[in-house]
């Protein structure tokens, strides 16, 4: 084991056991009290006699310790397991030393100023480990803490052969917990695979089958190779019946897997085309620079949680409005500035906003630096959900897919119920009957120019959780807006909805099976296609609006 | 085109261009003068040009001939390619891998087969599509052939669908898009990230002699002069009139008779040998080709230059990209931060306030100053792509 | 080449049959039928909306109809042309709106209109003979702009525009024109010499005319089909069609 597995594993069961020592104080002093009266030793008092007993009384005191069921009882005993286990040569303190200054055990002060001279390590011998990890294993696997238990469980089906069949009796007979319970089940039918008895081998396999876990999957493996290699064909056939089905599970789970890394692809590129499905799809003008909206977008989440450091999830959602505001207005300023000027004329629309696109970059560049910025993550968006022992989704892509839906309806609904919704729809589809109405067509144009724009910023948001904040972030998303909302189909955001799932689904779906960067060709090679065939898109409206000749 | 009727093919190409027959005059005495005065003046002297100057000024022919066949189609037929890097690109790669098969076994692993990235990735024999790369000849049809094809394919099926407009511009831009991912793997066999570099030589004549540098020079003078010559056939005949019928009205060229498909499709292809010529020059020159070439980013750079000269003027397509390249080598190398300020401006002004580019307010001044017609006298600098 | 027979006996040189088109379930053409004879001058009115427009389009491949036959000549099937194609088998269409091509000179316009050499190679190595300089000198004095040759068509009058483009019209060479709203933005002046114009050419030419301007029509003194709702209402001579009742009341009463 590594330093590192070592350290962390410390830390993990620091971590789980903590809370449940607090709980316990109350019967534990009880107990102690009780304890006290008969033999008046403490935890410290073992671990005093620890520093200088032999290998043969260690055993015994070890013994001693478990019953005490301090709050540092379990840590001791892990940390003198892996080796961690010093104490000062001046005055005996017992200390944790991994790989920085030692900790003291009591206290968990830090000692710093104390050479390699100065401690000593509390050796042990094989049978000492042999005997730790059956007397942590029963601490844990008694813990009151479920999470303890389930996490001692789990490493069982590690060592599952090495397990004192008694202790995993006692457990699995008080165990409550039905997911815990079917842990230990587990670990019996790996135990049962080692049986002599070939009906018992067999109830083994019977029980290992559907479970998840890649230490079943080994186990099983293992069997199956061995009956393979002792000739036992009924055996064989059961176990290789019990692996295929694991794989077919396996299998399902890795579509499962690409789905959701595909829609949560798909997402993105929902959000990135969205805002540009109003400025290309609805007003028809080619923003080259939607890329430098997101990336403003960013940059403002950026800038806000630079504001308040304390609060990262608060930063978050202030930046939604902020970001919308800020690449709004931006937004507003070039179709007032340079678009307007253009309309009718796409390709100098898009020279044009390609220059800008250019100028946003070096201005974010100058002002913060060339470099890479990283936005801090808010705790509730870290995180995976288990859906079963070998797959685990992770938050942050969840939340992506529920926000750019929650993006788009919003979009939808203030195209559909607001009036400025209906004016927009009325200049886009007949201009001087709409201005003839008294709509002021050039406000609603900046307007729909922005909404677009804000749109695109608060995709930016979104990409400041998945990805680094640069200047060149927006360049990486603009082909890729394009290519939705163009194979979605021009005007229409059920299309960009449709376009987006489908192209992140199918580029996930490739990428095992021909790489990533092969995987985006296909995908770009296939719209280029598919443009060919169907120029006006998956869903195109046939009408006279769109119409480009 | 007044007198378009009048006389044969060679005055229409030579008589009736007054701008043309300077810039051919101007393109021919620097094509010979400045590799003269690079062999045969003293270092130290006033009239010598040192290679680096020549070899930098040779990038600008390759550019200009670039920005010609950018020109070509976007100016006269109104197909606004931003893909073109791509033509480019492979033409680049066409004459890149002769002049890696022509370093034999100099190379680091000294394998006389391979490349040296081939031998780096373990690879035990040349992929088929090397072959022949070590014949002078075949690069150079390769280097017509392989962005003809690609762009005939490609023209085919856009222009028969009728994809046009910024949908078009689009698809060109994912198009070297898709290329730039490709030439990056390491597997498809191109040098990946690297690219193709560290040449030797070209026909046996030592790549860094100041003679071959030379002799480079000249062969992008004269490149471009004959691109130019080439474009400017097209453009003055019924078929450069058919093509700004397209541009102005493709309906009404459909209408008139006209298969529009079948004359997109040629200049597109024309246009993109001429821009894999500009390529297969330019690698020798600056020493390397990589998938850098085939950003979107520099497609749309060659756009702007065409902008900026004056698009549906060819000579103005030259001035343009040598315009901008010389500002570009000017600004990169004294205040960078400003190039990308400066390059994104050119693009919003040239849009707003100089749709004709600087030949068109060449000749506005002109005209303003009283002088009946300009020097473009039978070029068209408008109308919208 | 028809795949449905014709059901009329006269020869025809368009013939339109059942012919339907629709954009987003509404219908533009609808079950429209229309047979115009060889060396005839027709005019088509009709309400903004009719489907005059689309009509031309279904004849001339821009549009595929949903159903229907279109005929040309009695056995050109028109629906499997496109724009170009058709425009080749002999038929000519001026849009409503003018479309010329502004930034080439008058004469550039109608050299480029004149029949012949529309491929890519011949317009690579189009030479003006003589022959072709007479034919375009002859179009020029026909639509009285001779004058102008040389003018960018871009710089003309709309109503020159329009010659312009009925001269282009006449360069083609066409047996079958459709022409589009001619009148358009011309003065009452031009509006008649338009009229004379086309009677003319009815001597060599078939025509289908679509026109708003009743005094053109009556200038034109010829059979008029009312189109409405994508189908024909009324067709006569245009005193006739003027006294159907439902054409005053859906269309004239107005
Ligand atoms: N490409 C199209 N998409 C949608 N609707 C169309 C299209 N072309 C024509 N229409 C509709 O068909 C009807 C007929 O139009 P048109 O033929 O132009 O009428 P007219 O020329 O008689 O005034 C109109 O209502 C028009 O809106
Ligand atoms: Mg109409």
């Amino acid at each position: 084991m590594t330093a590192y597995a070592r350290f962390s594993l410390l830390f993990l069961s620091l971590f789980f056991t903590a809370p449940l020592f607090a709980e316990d104080m109350e019967t534990a002093s009880a107990e102690t009290v009780i304890s006290d009266i008969a033999e008046e030793k403490t935890l410290q008092d073992y671990l005093a006699e620890l520093t200088e007993a032999g290998f043969r009384e260690k055993e015994e005191l070890v013994l001693k310790v478990v019953e005490t069921d301090e709050p540092e009882t379990l840590p001791v005993m892990q940390a003198l397991l892996e080796g961690d286990l010093y104490y000062v040569k001046d005055g005996n303190t017992l200390v944790y030393k991994t790989s920085g200054d030692p900790v003291t055990v009591f206290g968990g002060e830090t000692m710093t100023g104390l050479g390699s001279r100065d401690i000593k390590k509390i050796s042990v011998n094989n049978s000492l480990r042999t005997l730790l990890r059956a007397q942590i294993s029963r601490v844990e696997l008694f813990s009151k803490n479920p999470q303890t238990r389930k996490t001692a469980a789990i490493n069982l089906l590690k060592s599952a052969d090495e397990l004192d069949p008694a202790l995993l009796d006692e457990a699995l007979s008080q165990e409550a917990d039905a997911g815990i319970k079917e842990i230990l089940l587990l670990v019996e039918g790996i135990r049962q695979l080692e049986s002599d008895d070939s009906a018992v081998r067999l109830e083994g396999i019977t029980a290992l089958t559907g479970s998840l876990y890649p230490e079943v999957r080994g186990a099983l493996s293992n069997f199956a190779n061995r009956a393979e290699a002792d000739g036992n064909g009924k055996e064989l056939a059961a176990a290789e019946a019990a692996l295929s089905k694991i794989n077919a599970m396996l299998r399902f789970n890795s579509i499962f897997e690409n789905l959701y890394f595909g829609l949560a692809l798909g997402a993105v590129l929902l959000l990135a085309a969205i805002g540009l499905a109003i400025t290309f799809g609805v007003m028809g003008v080619i923003n080259m620079a939607h890329g430098e909206m997101i990336m403003l977008g960013a940059y403002t989440t950026y800038v806000v949680q630079q504001l308040m450091p304390a609060n990262p999830g608060a930063s978050l959602i202030v930046s939604i409005p902020a970001a919308f505001l800020v690449a709004g207005l931006v937004g507003v300023a070039i179709e007032r500035g340079i678009i307007r000027h253009l309309y009718g004329r796409p390709l100098e629309t898009l020279l044009a906003t390609f220059g800008l696109s250019l100028i946003l970059q070096q201005a974010v560049r100058s002002i913060f630096g060339p470099l890479n910025r990283s936005v801090v993550t808010p705790e509730w968006m870290a995180g995976t959900f288990e859906v079963n022992p070998a797959l685990a989704l992770t938050y942050n892509r969840l939340y992506i897919i529920i926000f750019s839906l929650l993006v788009l309806a919003m979009l939808a609904l203030v195209l559909k119920r607001t009036l400025f919704g209906l004016q927009m729809r009325a200049v886009t589809m007949n201009r001087p009957m709409a201005s003839s109405m008294g709509i002021r067509t050039g406000w609603v144009d900046a307007l729909t120019f922005g909404l677009g724009s804000g749109i695109a910023g608060i995709a930016g948001v979104a990409l400041s959780q998945l990805t680094n904040v640069g200047p060149n972030m927006g360049q990486s998303y603009i082909i890729d807006s394009f290519m939705v909302v163009v194979f979605g189909g021009v005007g229409n955001l059920w299309g960009t909805l449709v376009g987006a799932m489908s192209l992140g689904v199918v580029n996930k779906i490739l990428e095992p099976w021909a790489g990533a960067v092969v995987a985006k060709i296909l995908v770009l090679v296939f719209i280029i296609l598919f443009i060919q065939k169907r120029p006006r898109g998956l869903f195109a409206l046939k009408g006279r609006s769109v119409d480009m000749g | 085109m007044n007198d378009s009727f009048k006389g044969g093919p060679l005055t229409r190409l030579i008589m009736n261009d007054q701008a043309g027959r300077r810039l051919l005059g101007v393109l021919l005495a620097i094509s010979i003068l400045v590799p003269l005065s690079n062999l045969l003046m003293p270092e130290g002297s006033i009239l010598h040009v040192s290679t680096f100057t020549m070899t930098l000024l040779g990038k600008y022919l390759c550019y200009a001939l670039l920005a010609v066949a950018v020109d070509l189609i976007w100016g006269y037929c109104g197909i606004l390619s931003l893909g073109h890097g791509a033509f480019f690109a492979l033409g680049g790669y066409a004459m890149g891998m002769y002049l890696m098969r022509q370093i034999g076994d100099r190379g680091v692993y000294a394998n006389p087969e391979l490349p040296d990235f081939m031998v780096f990735l373990n690879w035990t024999e040349l992929p088929w599509y090397w072959y022949g790369f070590d014949q002078f000849w075949f690069a150079m049809v390769m280097v017509l052939a392989a962005p003809g094809i690609l762009a005939f394919v490609f023209g085919a099926l856009a222009f028969r669908s009728r994809v046009t407009g910024v949908y078009l511009s689009i698809i060109t831009q994912a198009l070297t898009y898709a290329l730039l991912l490709a030439f990056f793997r390491n597997d498809m066999g191109f040098g990946g990230n690297n690219g193709l570099t560290d040449f030797k030589d070209i026909l046996g004549f030592d790549l860094q002699a100041d003679t071959t540098r030379a002799a480079l020079f000249f062969s992008s003078g004269l490149a471009l002069m004959m691109g130019y010559l080439i474009s400017r056939y097209i453009v003055t005949s019924k078929l450069g009139r058919v093509l700004v019928a397209i541009r102005d009205s493709e309906s009404r060229a459909r209408f008139m008779g006209y298969r529009v498909e079948h004359y997109k499709l040629f200049v597109f292809v024309v246009s993109a040998m001429l821009a894999g010529v500009a390529g297969a020059l330019y690698v020798p020159q600056v020493g390397i080709i990589n998938p850098g070439e085939f950003s979107p980013i520099n497609s749309i750079e060659i756009i702007i230059w065409v902008a900026v000269g004056g698009r549906g003027t060819l000579f103005g397509a030259v001035i343009g990209a040598i315009l901008v390249n010389y500002a570009k080598t000017y600004f990169t190398g004294a205040f960078a931060e400003l190039w990308l300020f400066l390059l994104g401006g050119l693009f919003v002004l040239t849009t707003l306030y100089l749709p004709k580019g600087v030949v068109g307010l060449w000749a506005q001044i002109k005209g303003k100053m009283g002088g009946p017609g300009s020097g473009s006298g039978s070029e068209k600098a408008e109308g919208q792509a | 080449m028809s795949i449905q027979a014709k059901h009329i006996e006269q020869p025809t040189v368009l013939y339109l049959n059942g012919v339907s088109v629709s954009f987003d379930g509404f219908k533009a053409l609808n079950s429209l039928s229309l047979y115009i004879a060889p060396g005839e001058m027709r005019a088509i009115i009709g309400p903004n909306g009719a489907g005059k427009t689309t009509m031309m389009d279904v004849i001339t491949g821009k549009t595929k109809p949903d159903e229907g036959t279109i005929l040309f000549k009695d056995e050109i099937d028109l629906t499997k042309y496109d724009e170009a194609a058709v425009a080749n088998l002999g038929v000519g269409r001026k849009f409503q709106k003018p479309s010329v091509i502004e930034s080439l000179t008058v004469f550039e316009n109608l050299e480029m209109s004149l029949k012949g050499g529309r491929s890519v190679w011949a317009a690579l190595n189009h030479r003006l003979t003589a022959e072709k300089k007479a034919k375009i000198d002859e179009i020029l004095t026909m639509i009285d702009m001779t004058g102008r040759a040389h003018d960018m068509a871009g710089s003309l009058s709309h109503g020159q525009k329009q010659w312009l483009e009925i001269g282009m019209l006449l360069g083609q060479e066409p047996q079958l024109l459709l022409i589009d709203e001619p009148a358009a933005g011309m003065t009452d002046e031009e509006t008649m010499k338009t009229a004379e114009l086309f009677k003319m050419l009815a001597k060599k030419h078939s025509l289908m005319v679509v026109e708003h301007d009743m005094d053109f029509i009556e200038a034109l003194d010829c059979k008029v089909t009312v189109l409405c709702e994508g189908s024909v209402l009324a067709e006569g001579s245009l005193a006739a069609v003027k006294a159907n009742q439902k054409v005053i009341e859906t269309y004239l009463g107005r």
